[in-house]
């Protein structure tokens, strides 16, 4: 088919942007910042995968869900119960009247350790508990919405009630969950200690590593067929439902997968972080998770990761000198949004700066040019 | 009944009932195939409601839709559309922010669950159904174009592409050229003529002249009810028929 010059520009601009948020990752923050700061970063890039989830599920597929904390909690606990377990050996905890099992436990006159803890002991079931767990649940929501053709403001609220009822539930079972506390004092991964600077800074890479992957995982699902799918599911998800597509399907599968990306970023978040609480599971923080993801462009992948560390950075910022205005803040930075820029700093940056990047590098780009048969999207494709 | 083996489409005793009120009340229905029926009717008659129960997108109260020998009543909606009806709505409801290739493409009938459509991949068969289809529908030149850039009268033409590209043995158009211009009318008249060279059409459609150009055979529909049924002529003279246009 015919090959238009902005569409092979495009692509490989697709790919100088990631490589720039490479750099800046792997490269740039390392060496700027001090080991606190750089595990604070990592901590804002494990909220980044819920964003890179949220573009998919909904900058692209059209689902609001506000109950992305649900996925990204039920990650960091199954992360969280691992450890607690490792950290709970009959020698660290001689002093319990019931040795052997968390402190939490023992404190809430539990004298046995309740069945679901049990396969924990396991590095590799928590492995693939900390994606399998989020995406069952995503599953089970979502064949029950989807297929009853629940969407659009319903489903946001659903998913928001589901968010209240998992954290109450966390705060109410406490001798099971560690309750409001969550599950404290983790220390070791497999005997190595994640509490020394070095074990953050290597927890940072890791971090780091699979948000780019996960970046790239979510740019190759967009670039299927699939993703046209979804951007077409958004607009006219009748027109999609009459070609023969069994649209609810297509819902779930998004749903499933924002709901695994999710996990993986709560999981982290437990490593780094050294605890899970119900404080990342309930509303609050679900709909700042949507927040990063709208003030970074919600139909931008790259974008949602920049909104994911520029929010958080400021509200580390706001917090450390005006603590009480930070709520304020970020409604503030919300009404903001979505009034004067609703594609988010993406859709700035291709309105003001991508114009003048191309009087830059016009000449750069047409040396590297090269012929592509994709069709030109330009508002889709956006950095 | 012998005859109905003859038949593409059997409807028989079709009625809706919306809280008591019968939007289409005991309607039957038959098409051979590559015919090229119209349904005309005033406002209110239930026209869109006959397109919306066949293709399932309301259910009926009672009756039996017979397509191919298969009863359609019964189906969702992607089966009834991968078993070969194909329906274009009212308002041209085409996906804007993907352009006339990524249109066509998302609309040819491989890859159609979750995992298939991950695995799909632009091969020379689709790209030449694309430009096939898109010749057709006047839009060769058009490909790269975003969808929402185009007139109204080209939507209209790109979403009977997106049914052309899906090879369906029954095209449902619902006022396929509300909104055009009479050059783009007659290029449509044409492009229907083509189209039934291998396909039944059922089209609804209130201009007559364009009726007159394309209709083998006209169905007056009112109240929910057949009100006659022949060529353009038979109808036209039919006198329940001014009866209800004229008494309007």
């Amino acid at each position: 088919m015919k090959t238009t010059p902005s569409a092979s520009s495009l692509m490989s601009r697709e790919n100088l942007y990631f490589l720039v948020l490479a750099a800046l990752l792997l490269l740039v923050f390392p060496v700027l910042l001090d080991a606190f700061r750089l595990n604070l970063v990592g901590k804002y890039l494990t909220y980044a995968f819920v964003a890179v989830g949220l573009v998919l599920c909904w900058g692209k597929g059209g689902i609001l869900s506000l109950g992305q904390g649900v996925f990204f909690g039920l990650g960091g606990y199954c992360m969280a119960m691992f450890l607690k377990l490792e950290a709970s050996s009959p020698e660290a905890t001689a002093s319990q009247s019931t040795p052997g099992i968390p402190d939490f436990m023992d404190w809430n006159q539990v004298t046995e350790l309740p069945w679901f803890w049990q396969p924990f002991h396991s590095f590799s079931f928590t492995l693939i508990a900390v994606v399998m767990v989020p995406v069952i649940l995503a599953l089970i929501i979502g064949v029950a919405m989807f297929k009853r053709r629940v969407g659009g403001v319903y489903f946001a609220i659903i998913t928001q009630a589901i968010a209240a009822i998992l954290t109450i539930l966390i705060i109410g079972q406490q001798g099971f969950t560690g309750g409001a506390n969550g599950i404290t004092d983790l220390r070791t991964l497999m005997g190595w200690d994640i509490r020394g600077n070095e074990a953050k800074t290597v927890l940072y890479f890791v971090t780091a590593g699979l948000l780019l992957a996960c970046v790239l995982l979510a740019r190759h699902v967009l670039g299927s067929k699939l993703g046209r799918i979804l951007v077409a599911m958004r607009d006219q998800e009748d027109r999609v439902r009459f070609s023969g597509y069994d649209v609810a399907s297509f819902k779930v599968f998004v749903f499933c997968l924002a709901a695994a990306l999710s996990g993986i970023g709560g999981a982290l978040f437990t490593l780094q972080v050294g605890f899970m609480s119900p404080s990342f599971v309930g509303i609050v923080p679900s709909i700042e998770m949507v927040i990063f993801c709208a003030v970074g462009g919600r139909h931008s992948l790259l974008g949602a990761v920049y909104g994911a560390l520029l929010v958080n950075a400021a509200k580390t910022g706001f917090s450390e000198s005006f603590p009480e205005l930070w709520l304020y803040a970020m409604g503030a930075l919300f009404i903001a949004v979505v009034l004067a820029f609703p594609n988010g700093i993406a859709g700035l940056y291709q309105r003001y700066l991508m114009p003048l990047e191309k009087k830059i590098l016009g000449g750069l780009g047409k040396a590297a040019r090269t012929p592509s048969t994709a069709p030109a999207r330009q508002m889709e494709e956006t950095p | 009944m012998s005859t109905s083996r003859d038949f593409i489409l059997t409807v028989e005793g079709l009625t809706v009932s919306f809280d008591g009120f019968k939007a289409v009340n005991d309607l039957s229905l038959y098409l051979e195939h590559n015919e090229i029926r119209v349904i005309i009717g005033p406002n209110g008659a239930g026209k869109t409601t006959v397109l919306d129960l066949i293709c399932g997108k309301t259910r009926a109260t009672d009756g039996a839709i017979r397509f191919k020998g298969q009863d359609l009543t019964r189906m969702k909606e992607h089966q009834i559309v991968r078993s070969g009806v194909g329906r274009k709505f009212q308002n041209p409801s085409i996906y804007d922010d993907l352009t006339v290739f990524e249109n066509l493409e998302v609309s040819y009938p491989r890859g159609r669950s979750v995992m298939g459509a991950l695995a799909f991949r632009r091969d020379q068969q689709v790209i030449d159904a694309v430009h096939e289809v898109a010749e057709t529908i006047f839009l060769a030149d058009q490909l790269d174009r975003r969808a929402d850039l185009l007139s109204h009268g080209q939507k209209q033409w790109l979403e009977i592409g997106m049914l052309l590209i899906q090879e369906p043995d029954l095209l449902m158009l619902d006022e396929p050229v509300a909104g055009m211009s009479v050059a783009e009318r007659k290029k449509t008249a044409e492009l229907l003529k083509v189209i039934t060279r291998n396909h039944t059409v059922l089209v609804i459609e209130h201009d007559m002249q364009f009726v007159g150009d394309i209709a083998d055979r006209v169905t007056v529909m009112h109240q929910g009810q057949v009100l006659s049924e022949g060529s353009l002529a038979h109808v036209k003279a039919d006198p329940k028929v001014v009866e209800v246009y004229l008494g309007h």
